[in-house]
């Protein structure tokens, strides 16, 4: 680090404090700082999941009863933070996707990589908990309206993003492909936000993120961001473990791969020392 | 507390919530028991990494 005298040269010392702020934001793109930052943080980040989290559930289960609803209402305090974090995730994983594939960030492919299973986790609890709000409120678990099936299709993008990771074994070329697929996939996310508006669905319109303002009563409406808070808490809180874990399982690969180089030269070295030259005999 | 006639429908739904995100955190968390404990095995047969740290170090 250059230490410079701030009154005899004040624009040199401008500039070295720039670059070394720089070089903190710099730092964090380094996974070894970034495996540091999370050993750090996670256990409060979990902590405060967790307070968020109870309040949340207790302020569900003692919401009132809707008028139209009955109690069924508070499925809609899981319901609806999963079906907003289901289009999140791919929103995050998108710029992930940016990141991997434009500015080649060293973490940007493994964040996409820890959030896909966690995101599909949140479409599925979406489609099931809507499923069994469904049965007592529209008669049926499931009806093919543009909602429904656009969230169906997002889950499905999903498991095939998973199943890319896994099916190819070097993390740099996953990464390509899977930053492409996902790139193309987020052309379902607004397809999903605008299907009720556009198409004629069972499904009912928004009614908290809108121009207009929510149209649900303070006595929903809290309890449901509480938990809308608190789920998304939760996936910070996993993104950064699955992703401190996707760094570690890259190590180990590296060095699973440095320990097999070292003991093929060593059978190489052996076998030359056994061979007898030609015409030595 | 009263669930009326979907407590059923309710009750599953907050279960599966549970089951699910619980089901998250113990693989996450099993999945990084198992990569530090195969690294730690690692630098005990004398691998290390290009700095000179540990393996199982976590910086």
């Amino acid at each position: 680090m250059i230490k410079r005298n701030c009154n005899l040269e004040p624009i040199a010392c401008e500039a070295n404090r720039d670059y070394q702020e720089a070089m903190t934001l710099i730092d964090l793109a380094n996974p070894s700082k970034f495996l540091s930052l999370t050993a750090r943080v996670l256990p409060w980040l979990a902590a405060v999941t967790a307070i968020v989290l109870a309040i949340g559930l207790y302020q569900s289960a003692t919401a009132p009863d809707d008028y139209q609803q009955g109690a069924t209402v508070k499925i809609m305090f899981v319901h609806v933070p999963n079906a907003w974090l289901s289009m999140l995730v791919w929103g995050v994983m998108s710029l992930a996707a940016l990141g991997t594939l434009v500015w080649r960030h060293p973490l940007a492919d493994v964040a996409a990589k820890a959030a896909a299973p966690i995101g599909a986790a949140f479409t599925f609890l979406a489609l099931v908990t809507g499923s069994l709000w469904g049965r007592p409120m529209w008669g049926t678990y499931w009806e093919w309206d543009a909602r429904l099936t656009s969230v169906l299709i997002l889950f499905l993008m999903y498991l095939g993003l998973i199943a890319l990771w896994r099916a190819v074994e070097d993390p740099s070329r996953a990464a390509r492909a899977a930053a492409v697929l996902t790139l193309v996939g987020a052309i379902n996310l607004p397809i999903i936000k605008f299907s009720v508006d556009w198409w004629n669905t069972l499904h009912q319109p928004a009614s908290v993120m809108r121009l207009g303002g929510p149209t649900l009563d303070r006595a929903f409406l809290v309890p449901l961001l509480m938990m809308a808070a608190a789920f998304s808490l939760l996936f910070v809180t996993l993104l950064l473990a699955a992703m401190r874990n996707e760094i570690l399982r890259r190590r180990l690969r590296s060095l699973q791969m440095m320990q097999a180089r070292a003991f093929s030269s060593e059978v190489d070295a052996g076998s030359r020392e056994k061979t007898v030259p030609f015409g030595a005999a | 507390m009263s669930l009326g006639p979907y407590t059923s429908f309710i009750v599953a739904s907050y279960a599966l919530v549970t089951a699910v995100v619980l089901i998250l955190i113990i693989a996450i968390a099993i999945d990084y028991r198992s990569l530090r404990q195969r690294l730690r095995e690692l630098d005990q047969s004398g691998i290390t990494r290009r700095s000179g740290r540990s393996a199982a170090d976590l910086r």
